[in-house]
């Protein structure tokens, strides 16, 4: 049998993203990049806008299922929010609602928000939380897909741990500050942006995993994304308001929170959490599948 | 930003369905192309706005080998450039004619 080659998420377009990820030809895009609703802040600025000001959302059909997918290009701007793309967003989630969407694939790739429009860019965050959570007691999951260039940072990092469940490869990264801010504010003492490994021990997509931050551990891989996203919207029936074991989950997060607590304030890396959960080097080298096997064994 | 509009002569392929398709990313060293049915099927229409600013001559030396090597004519090709080098700019449009030419 032949088996089909890698796809890699981190490497494709945010357009190329969505057209993996949902069922062959079944995208329709929302103000696609012909109508050029492109920033009126970078213009002001004379500085490069893009067709689709960087974020790509539309319907489509995930296992014949309707959904909402947005997907923001890493590479344009460092996928930053500005007011045009945060209203696509924001227009994008209510729009699942009216169309009662199954779910809503939410690709963010992204270092927060843009600095040419930091103030409209703020209020776009804040749209889109509040949009997001609409969607939400809407009854309708939204996933957070994370394995791009950029990662999930800032503002849109955020609204990425807002999400019901959050699919990361080891590539991906999500955090609140970027390792470059940290350093810029507190020195290279403080974080060594430069030094990857150590960026990628403390954002990367393992750590976060293991904290129960994400939901599952993927491969770089558009297809294992598209398959972790479809079971995950199988697990999630469509619900509207609390489910009846809502304060099970809560309670369940509370103790996961509890348990994090003590963990040794002193810890400064990745490496000594696994340490302390009794995981030697050997997690570094584990592929996604086998991690998340792992974890799970030490969940229960 | 400096903008340039060029309308060259170029072949037309009848088996070429005019669509619009979006190929490229505004990124540093790169660019952008948007492909969209043009005025003028023995024409091909270029819109350019590029952040890289006096290199005129060489767009125009680019596009209109562009227009030669494929039969472009009755398509507009309007493109964001954030400092894309010559190089970079064929084999961006060569990409965007050949999606053309396989969807």
């Amino acid at each position: 049998m032949m088996t089909n080659p890698p796809q890699s998420f981190r490497e494709a377009s945010a357009r190329l993203r969505v057209q993996g990820l949902l069922d062959a030809g079944s995208f329709t895009e929302w103000l696609g990049p012909a109508r050029r609703i492109t920033s009126p802040h970078l213009a002001a600025l004379d500085a490069p806008v893009s067709f689709d000001d960087g974020v790509v959302v539309g319907q489509g059909l995930l296992e014949a299922q309707p959904v909402v997918v947005i997907a923001q290009e890493g590479l344009f701007n460092g996928g930053a929010v500005g007011e045009v793309h945060g209203a696509k967003i924001c227009g994008a989630l209510l729009r699942a609602i009216e169309m009662r969407a199954r779910a809503v694939l939410l690709c963010v790739d992204s270092g927060g928000v843009r600095l040419h429009e930091a103030n409209a860019g703020l209020i776009a965050i804040s749209e889109i939380m509040r949009a997001l959570f609409a969607v939400q007691a809407a009854g309708i999951p939204v996933i957070a897909l994370v394995g791009g260039t950029c990662g999930a940072f800032g503002g849109m990092g955020i609204v990425t741990r807002l999400c019901d469940a959050l699919l990361i490869s080891e590539e991906g990264r999500l955090g609140l500050s970027g390792p470059e801010v940290i350093e810029t504010v507190k020195g290279v003492e403080e974080f060594d942006s430069r030094d990857r490994a150590l960026v990628w021990r403390i954002t990367g997509g393992k750590i976060r995993r293991t904290l129960g931050e994400a939901t599952m551990l993927l491969d770089d891989d558009i297809p294992a994304f598209r398959a972790a996203a479809a079971k995950t919207m199988g697990d999630r029936p469509r619900q509207r308001g609390l489910s009846p074991d809502a304060l099970q989950t809560l309670e369940a997060a509370q103790r996961r929170l509890e348990a994090r607590a003590t963990l040794d304030p002193g810890i400064r890396d990745g490496q000594q959490v696994w340490q302390q959960m009794g995981l030697g080097e050997e997690v570094a080298l584990m592929d996604p599948a086998e991690f998340n096997r792992c974890l799970e064994a030490r969940e229960r | 930003m400096e903008t340039l509009h060029l309308e060259l002569p170029s072949l037309q392929d009848d088996t070429l369905f005019p669509q619009t398709l979006l190929h490229g990313v505004v990124s540093s060293g790169n660019l952008e192309v948007l492909v969209e049915p043009g005025p003028d099927a023995a024409r091909c229409v270029f819109e350019v706005q590029t952040a890289a600013h006096g290199f005129s001559e060489v767009w125009q030396a680019v596009l209109r080998d562009f227009a030669t090597r494929h039969p472009v004519g009755g398509l507009t090709f309007s493109i964001h450039d954030a400092g894309a080098t010559p190089a970079v700019v064929s084999l961006r449009l060569d990409q965007a004619y050949q999606s053309l030419r396989s969807s």
